[in-house]
Order: structure tokens, then C-alpha cells, then sequence
């Protein structure tokens, strides 16, 4: 049954993240041959409505407003309520970023409507979408339906893969004004943490650190092999509490959830909360003094050694290989 | 000023999870407050005891989770109602939640309500924005400072390690992020004080609802667990050569370099 779906495209300083690619090859899964429609929203943002269109969306709607410069849960509700009031879709696609999170369950609660968060897989079964989504953190997975509503759904980064980019496509980018009022909370101040480096829930590298790490200086090497691959750093709770660094670079049942190509553990014993966050990435190196370290259990390849010693060697050999290349 | 808590009776982080006929297997596993509804707690203490007021935990669930909410009322609670749907819901997701927890809510005239940002067994963090949508307040999600004077609200809200400073005014609706506070353990005093603070508890009838009224928008199919992962291979040999052979199996053999 061919159903008509919006994905939302999200801009994150002026581009489209990756994911919102994801969310649009994810609908594509769920549309069984029905209309993809792109959304975007923000003070000016039509311009990347052909990108969208580039990876899968068969048309897009723009809703530009100053008020809508930073994202607010009043203001981008508005603007997509009206967009879902025109186009009547069948379901709603969001990433599973900051902003899927805050927005979705709003615009769901609204329409009275089932969301299913987090979502890394989709199918058909007998005329149904069915939805993958891990449940406690990882330790076991779920498949759902949505029943009443519109089907939402947000889609966790780096688990469905986006359609190949056709520069070829073409379709309408259209502007649907809406009136932008009352906003009910402002955003007086932006500070940048997460600036220097890649986001550690869209990263396809992570090294991570752990108590093994020591101090807040002994994250430089992790830092410099994560410049190298083009990676992020994280951290195990330990590291987090020890105050080597800040709480949001947290990989853990409490923390993020990630799941890259490749997870590089330094120093990490691999507690059971820290493999709740992790363990589902596609490949995992464990780097630790101790060979009895339970997170040898889950890694592919172990190297029972100092990190201080092997990542500065590890971040030899990646550049020279960047050279050769 | 009147503050509310929504709290969630969860797993222990350190359990394993196992299933047993197609559910997740309760049996001799340990409960605990969600974290994130910990700091929550934490936070709507500290609040009352700067601002003034009274601190009620809601929680809906089964009739175990009045010993999670005996525990908040240790922390520092004033009050605690635990919603009890166990004879009445079989099958409810964060719309059945959000709903009676709205429905219970809506003349209350709190000022302040605080969630967890996230409930780290179902891992939606659906409820709190639902339930702001049904009260008809604004909300912020995954706070990491609050700060409350004369009526207006600043808090610092994390984006994915990014910090953004938002004012918004009471009433409000806001959601914990690891980092807001450090919630403290109970007291033997508060623990003995707990036992005759107010627990009230109801079910659906008292609050006018029908089942079909928070009648589930999703449905779950199937529950598994992830595949057993092979044991990996550990490297031997200098250091030297363990990280060229490190370098060259992922490059070749798990191609992802």
C-alpha cells in the first residue's frame, strides 16, 4: 500500500545533517512506492531543499520565518503542523537528534498519535511498518508497530543507510508561509562544546577513553587518532566522573547510545552500562592493560597493551596511510 | 511553589537482560529509580528548599513501584502518588502514560514539573514533551542547570554537548540531563520519615478515564535479544607489530578504515 510520508531535513549550521539522508532512504522503506515530501524548516533553508530531493525526497516544502532562525519546540511545531494540515501524510519521519527528540513526542502527543523513538531498522510485514528499536540500551531489541495516528518515527544516526545521491532528480521546492507566534521559551545563548570535533551520535569513528585515560591531559592522544580518521571522542562513565572530561562526551546506558563502524576502547574495563552504549557498533578494538578487562568479551580485535604506548603508534601508522593514499 | 516529579520504576543498570516467553524476564531482578528521574527528584528538592512549596512524585505502574517512590519521599519528597494500572492495562505505551498522567495533572496548577530526560529501560523519552503538549505548557528537554527567580526560569539545556541558556516563565515542564545535579542517597532520618509521608494511590476509575481512553497508539510485535557476539581475536607479539596487524585487519579484513 503506497503511503505518502514527510521526512524532515535537518540544518545544522547551514547544511543538512547526514541523518536527515538516512531518515529519507528510511521512509522510501516505509512508503512502499509513495510520495517522499521533504521539510524544511528555518530562517533560510529553501536553497537545500534540491539536496533532499538529490537523496530520495520526490518534492519539497520550505517554511521560512525569522522566528524560526534557532530551533524552539513552539516554533518548528507550528511550522510542521501546518505542513502535515497540508499534506496529510501518512507517517513523519525525524532523526533521532536533539531536535527529533524534543520535537516528535510534541507533535505526536498533538495529533494523539503513536511515535516509535530510536528507530535502527525498518520492514514490511503483512501491510505493516514494522520498526526495530533497541530497548534497554541495547540489551535487547523490540519490533513495533505504529496503531492509532500517524505513524511517527525517529531514526537513530548510522544504522539505515540513505539512497545514493542522484544529482540528476529534480523536483518542486515549494514555500508554505505560516504565522510563527508566541513562543514560549527563548534561546538567549548558544555555547559551542561540541564545535571542535565530530558529534559523537552521527561519528562512523569513536575512540573512546576510560579510567585508563588518567587525567584530562591523557585525552590528547585519543584526540589526535580521532583528528586522523576523522572521528569523536567519547568516554566510559568512570572517565566522565573522574572529571577527565566533560559528561556529554558519555557513551553508556546513561550517556549516548552509539553504534559507529568502527569503536576504538581505550582504557575502558567494559562495565555492563558502558557495553549498553556500544556494544552494537560495527566493529570494536579494545585497548587495555588488562587482559582479563571484560571488554576483550565484545571487541573483535584486542590489543593488551598501554594506550599510551599503542595509540600514539596506532596514529603513526593511520597517517601514513593517509599519505600513501 | 507546587512541583511535580514523573518517575519511572526501572531495571538496574547492572542487570542482565534475559527473556522468557517473549518477554523480558523480571524474575529476581533489582529496581531502582531511573537514573535520569533521579536528578529530577534531586532538582525539585533543591528548588522547593530555595523557592518554598511542596514536592509530589507521580508515578504510573504496578503497586511495586511505591517502594521506588518510598525512596524519593526519603530523598526529600513531600508527597507521592502511584497511579497503579496493573488490572487495568495490559498493553500501554508513552501515549497511555502521558495521558493519565495529563489527565491526573490538569487541575492540579503545578508550577514546575520535572522528568527524566529518558527512562532507560524503553528508552523513549516520549512522556515529559507528551505530557507538557496535554497540559497546554511549554517545556525544555535534557537540562543540565535551572535557575528559578520571581516567576522566571533561565536553564541551560545540553544539544547533543552544545549548551544553549533558554528563559521561559512558570508553568513549565522540564526533563534532566545527566549533569544537573548529584542526586543524594536517602538519609536513615528520611528514611524513617518517609514511611508516614502521604501515598496515595489510584487507578483509572478515580481519574474518570476508560481504558479506551489511553488506549496504546503502538504495538509491540516481538521482543529479542541481540546475537551472541563471536569472541574476538587478541593480538600477540611487539607492540609494534600488534598495531600494523591491528591497522591492516581493519583495513582489509573489517573494512572499515
Amino acid at each position: 500500500m503506497a503511503r505518502k510520508f514527510l521526512v524532515l531535513g535537518e540544518v545544522r549550521d547551514g547544511s543538512l545533517r547526514n541523518v536527515s539522508f538516512e531518515a529519507i532512504g528510511a521512509a522510501k522503506l516505509a512508503a512502499d512506492g509513495g510520495e517522499i515530501v521533504g521539510v524544511l524548516v528555518g530562517d533560510s533553508v529553501q536553497d537545500l531543499g534540491n539536496e533532499l530531493i538529490q537523496y530520495g525526497a520526490d518534492r519539497v516544502v520550505a517554511v521560512e520565518n525569522d522566528q524560526l532562525k534557532q530551533y524552539t519546540s513552539d516554533g518548528f511545531a507550528q511550522a510542521l503542523l501546518a505542513v502535515i494540515e497540508q499534506e496529510k501524510p501518512e507517517g513523519i519521519f525525524f532523526g533521532h537528534t536533539a531536535l527529533g527528540k524534543d520535537l516528535a513526542p510534541k507533535l505526536a502527543g498533538k495529533l494523539e498519535s503513536g511515535l516509535i523513538s530510536d528507530v535502527t531498522s525498518i520492514e514490511e510485514e503483512g501491510g505493516n511498518i514494522v520498526f526495530t528499536r533497541p530497548i534497554y540500551s541495547g540489551k535487547a531489541f523490540e519490533k513495533k508497530i505504529v496503531t492509532g495516528g500517524v505513524i511517527f518515527a525517529t531514526i537513530r544516526p548510522n544504522n539505515i543507510e540513505p539512497l545514493a545521491k542522484d544529482e540528476s532528480r529534480s523536483g518542486d521546492v515549494a514555500a508554505l508561509s505560516v504565522d510563527i507566534k508566541d513562543l514560549r521559551t527563548i534561546i538567549k545563548d548558544v555555547v559551542r562544546k561540541a564545535s571542535e570535533g565530530v558529534d559523537l551520535s552521527e561519528a562512523k569513528v569513536i575512540i573512546a577513553g576510560g579510567r585508563g585515560v588518567k587525567s584530562e591531559d591523557g585525552f590528547e592522544p585519543l584526540k589526535e587518532l580521532a583528528q586522523v580518521l576523522g572521528g569523536a571522542v567519547g568516554a566510559s562513565r568512570g572517565a566522565c566522573d573522574a572529571d577527565y572530561c566533560d559528561y556529554s562526551l558519555q557513551i553508556g546506558q546513561t550517556g549516548k547510545v552509539v553504534t559507529p563502524d568502527l569503536y576504538i576502547a581505550c582504557g575502558i574495563s567494559g562495565a555492563i552500562q558502558h557495553l549498553a552504549g556500544m556494544s552494537n557498533s560495527k566493529v570494536i578494538v579494545a585497548i587495555n592493560k588488562d587482559p582479563e578487562a571484560n571488554i576483550f568479551n565484545v571487541a573483535d580485535y584486542g590489543i593488551v597493551g598501554d594506550l599510551f604506548e599503542v595509540i600514539p603508534l596506532l596514529t603513526e601508522e593511520f597517517k601514513k596511510l593517509k599519505v600513501n593514499a | 511553589m507546587n512541583i511535580y516529579v514523573l518517575l519511572k520504576r526501572t531495571f538496574d543498570t547492572e542487570e542482565k537482560i534475559t527473556l522468557s516467553n517473549g518477554k523480558i524476564n523480571e524474575d529476581g531482578a533489582e529496581f531502582i529509580i531511573n537514573p535520569y528521574d533521579e536528578y529530577a527528584v534531586e532538582e525539585a528538592i533543591q528548588v522547593r528548599d530555595a523557592q518554598g512549596g511542596e514536592v509530589t512524585v507521580i508515578s504510573v505502574g504496578t503497586e511495586e513501584a511505591e517502594k521506588q517512590l518510598r525512596t524519593a519521599l526519603a530523598m526529600g519528597a513531600d508527597k507521592a502518588v502511584l497511579i497503579n494500572i496493573e488490572d487495568d492495562i495490559e498493553n500501554g505505551d508513552q501515549f497511555t502514560t502521558a495521558k493519565i498522567i495529563g489527565e491526573y495533572l490538569k487541575d492540579k496548577e503545578a508550577d514546575l514539573i520535572i522528568a527524566g530526560n529518558v527512562a532507560i529501560d524503553g528508552g523513549s523519552g516520549q512522556v515529559g514533551p507528551r505530557v507538557a503538549e496535554i497540559l497546554g505548557i511549554p517545556y525544555i528537554t535534557t537540562i543540565t542547570k535551572l535557575d528559578i527567580a520571581d516567576g522566571n526560569v533561565s536553564v541551560i539545556r545540553d544539544v547533543e554537548g552544545d549548551s544553549e541558556t533558554i528563559e521561559a516563565s512558570l508553568p513549565l515542564l522540564v526533563t534532566a540531563q545527566q549533569g544537573l545535579n548529584d542526586p543524594r542517597y536517602p538519609s536513615l532520618p528520611g528514611i524513617m520519615k518517609a514511611k508516614k509521608k502521604p501515598l496515595e494511590e489510584l487507578e483509572l476509575d478515580d481519574l474518570d478515564l476508560e481504558e479506551d481512553d489511553v488506549e496504546a497508539k503502538t504495538k509491540t510485535i516481538e521482543i529479542y535479544l541481540p546475537a551472541k557476539k563471536e569472541a574476538g581475536k587478541v593480538l600477540s607479539g611487539e607492540i609494534g607489530d600488534q598495531v600494523n596487524e591491528l591497522v591492516q585487519l581493519l583495513r582489509s579484513e573489517a573494512k572499515v578504515i
